[in-house]
């Protein structure tokens, strides 16, 4: 279990740690050729901000060697928001007078052949907690029907069972995003006051379990901003760390999401993610874990992005929207989860992507499921 | 320096793989390139003839984002099964290459290790049995260990890909002496394939009578590809030469030109 890493790095890092590396701890460990845990405490470490500069060279090296100029495009789909959670940091919280919908079959088939018709061909489906609204089944009807057009399918929803992983992934599911918000437990319990969100365990282990039942891909993060960013950062590497260890045949990918306007009123007490703080924490990421996947959303601004990009980021999403629909003509539009920031088209962000001398990938999977499954 | 290219005739040397006599014996990949316009460029200056892509990467959908379109057209392609992570992905993988034009030749990749993304030489030896039976001309990307390189062989592979160290990591013959060992034993083209980080190296595997080298992330991340595709052919070319050529044996000392019992021989 991913938890009892977190209990044993509890007590090796109290709140003063961090100001205790220096400039020479630093050097250290970029000397290094691989890097332990407590190596990458050093370089999320205040100590470490003189060194960005040489930190994102070596990123990017390394990046380039395992990843090449790829940039993989991805792009989300709502496809409800009943919730029946209240995180106070999201405006899906069961609480809020949005508008709530879930989309039928036949408009889950029109939105995807809307965002097929770009070219992108890797989904990511999105749905609020609620079991009756949409359960497990009612995902999977989804994933059948869009499984014929998209090489890749991927779900971010709630923590499932590993039984229920397994029906998604015989079903066509490819990869599962889960994103823990934060490690840190207490805050984890304030920022989910009720709903079954607040059971921290089952969450924790969620991906741990979608790659038991056969899944290829997981994509995990902390919501940053939510709590200590440094410890968070810390834990969710650590815990990619975990899960490439303990399954090595999957691709892990780590999400560096920060918290972003929504519909309510909650301000976090933790110190924000600067600018500086997110480019320290991708490259850390990179040079902690070589070959992990890296992947920014739309969470962030044009500029941020294209500036970010390389630094060791390998996935973007694009042309995204985070309301329930809305790619298609269909009237059945819910509300939003949070604004996003990079409102450009697909092929604008295409175009960003070859100007800063990538390829932008619309396709990196093959559907093994299917014999016709290259769509000839 | 053209003129002395033009003037290396290595016509009957060619390297038969699959039926096919091959010119080259460089052959590239497709992968981490920065735009798909440069690699018809990488290709003409490498003068490879064997093109291997992931089918995972071959965008069907999009006509301008489908690297086959920018390949030429008497290029042999060979599609490989990267993301396969079993015997039986790595076969389906290869039936839907077949089934979507790209010919019966395949090189097997099956990983089921994402840090290092170490070949599993198990499920290769299976894929290969399997897509051996079906017609296809496999060529299994391993890690170079004799008894499964005859197992290999056995199963009917046209070559063997030992890696030189691990995919995309620019570390060189690493596994110099395992490879040595395959090169001595395994009556197969030997293709070293992954790590390969400088011509130098290319150069080195073929000294040691490599039948060849799988060459990519080296050219696709240099900062000159079309230069570094070019300095991988002359490299492969010198290599191939220096192995013909028959290299004197390496000694520690010097050895004397006079030799000391020389008078023995006299009369």
């Amino acid at each position: 279990m991913f938890y009892e890493q977190i209990t044993k790095w509890q007590h090796r890092l109290p709140e003063s740690s961090w100001a205790s590396y220096s400039a020479a701890d630093v050097e250290r460990v970029l000397a290094r050729e691989t890097l332990r845990p407590q190596d990458l405490v050093v370089l999320l470490s205040p100590a470490a901000l003189a060194y960005l500069e040489p930190m994102a060279k070596k990123a990017q090296a390394i990046t380039l060697r395992n990843f090449g100029h790829t940039i993989g495009l991805f792009t989300p789909l709502y496809l409800a928001n009943f919730c029946t959670n209240q995180c106070v940091y999201c405006s899906f919280h069961a609480g809020n007078e949005i508008t709530r919908c879930k989309l039928t079959i036949d408009e889950v088939i029109k939105e995807g052949e809307a965002i097929s018709s770009t070219g992108l061909q890797h989904l990511l489906l999105l749905t609020g907690e609620s079991r009756t609204q949409s359960g497990p089944a009612y995902m999977e009807e989804c994933v059948r029907a869009l499984r014929p057009m998209f090489a890749s399918l991927g779900l971010e929803v709630y923590p499932l069972s590993t039984e229920e992983y397994r029906r998604l992934f015989e079903a066509g599911i490819d990869s599962v995003t889960l994103f823990q918000e934060t490690y840190d437990e207490i805050t984890y319990a304030e920022v989910h006051p009720a709903g079954p969100k607040r059971d921290y365990h089952y969450r924790l282990e969620a991906p741990a379990r979608a790659c038991e039942a056969g899944i290829s891909s997981v994509n995990i993060g902390a919501l940053l901003g939510l709590s200590d960013w440094r410890r968070d950062a810390f834990y969710s590497a650590l815990h990619a760390d975990y899960l490439q260890r303990n399954f090595p045949g999957v691709e892990v990918s780590i999400s560096v999401p920060r918290l972003r306007p929504y519909a309510g009123s909650f301000t976090s007490s933790a110190a924000p993610v600067t600018d500086e703080a997110l480019v320290q924490i991708i490259l850390a990421y990179r040079l902690f874990l070589p070959r992990v996947g890296l992947a920014l959303s739309t969470r962030e601004s044009p500029q941020m992005r294209e500036n970010l990009l390389p630094l060791g980021i390998t996935r973007l999403s694009a042309g995204s929207l985070t309301s329930v629909g809305g790619y298609s003509e269909t009237d059945n539009v819910g509300s939003a989860q949070f604004e996003i920031a990079d409102e450009r088209s697909v092929p604008d962000v295409v175009q960003m992507i070859r100007a800063k001398g990538y390829l932008p990938a619309f396709c990196d999977w093959v559907n093994m499921r299917e014999e016709n499954a290259v769509g000839l | 320096m053209n003129d002395i290219i033009k003037s290396i005739d290595l016509s009957e040397d060619s390297l038969f793989i699959g039926g096919v006599n091959l010119r080259s014996r460089l052959l590239v990949g497709t992968g981490k390139f920065s735009s798909h316009e440069i690699v018809p460029r990488v290709l003409e200056a490498s003068c490879a003839q064997v093109i291997t892509m992931a089918l995972r990467r071959v965008d069907w959908k999009t006509p301008q984002e489908n690297i086959l379109n920018y390949l030429p057209q008497n290029t042999i392609l060979l599609p490989n099964t990267s993301g396969a992570r079993t015997a039986d992905e790595a076969v389906r993988i290869a039936r839907l290459a077949k089934a979507a034009g790209c010919g019966n030749w395949v090189k097997i990749e099956v990983v089921q290790d994402q840090r290092y993304l170490m070949p599993d030489n198990w499920e290769t030896l299976l894929a290969t049995e399997q897509l051996v039976k079906e017609g296809f001309v496999v060529l299994p990307y391993m890690s170079p260990d004799l008894g499964t390189a005859k197992r290999l062989q056995e199963a009917g592979a046209a070559a063997i890909m030992p890696l030189g160290s691990p995919i995309g990591s620019n570390r060189g013959l690493q596994t110099k002496e395992l490879i040595r060992i395959l090169i001595e034993e395994i009556p197969l083209p030997i293709i070293v394939d992954a790590g390969i980080g400088r011509p130098s190296e290319a150069a080195e595997a073929m000294e040691m009578g490599a039948a060849a080298v799988l060459v990519n992330t080296a050219i696709a991340t240099a900062c000159d590809p079309v230069l570094m595709a070019q300095a991988f052919r002359l490299a492969v070319m010198a290599g191939r030469l220096g192995y013909l050529a028959g290299p004197g044996d390496r000694r520690i000392e010097a050895a004397a030109s006079s030799p000391l019992t020389g008078f023995l021989q006299e009369a």
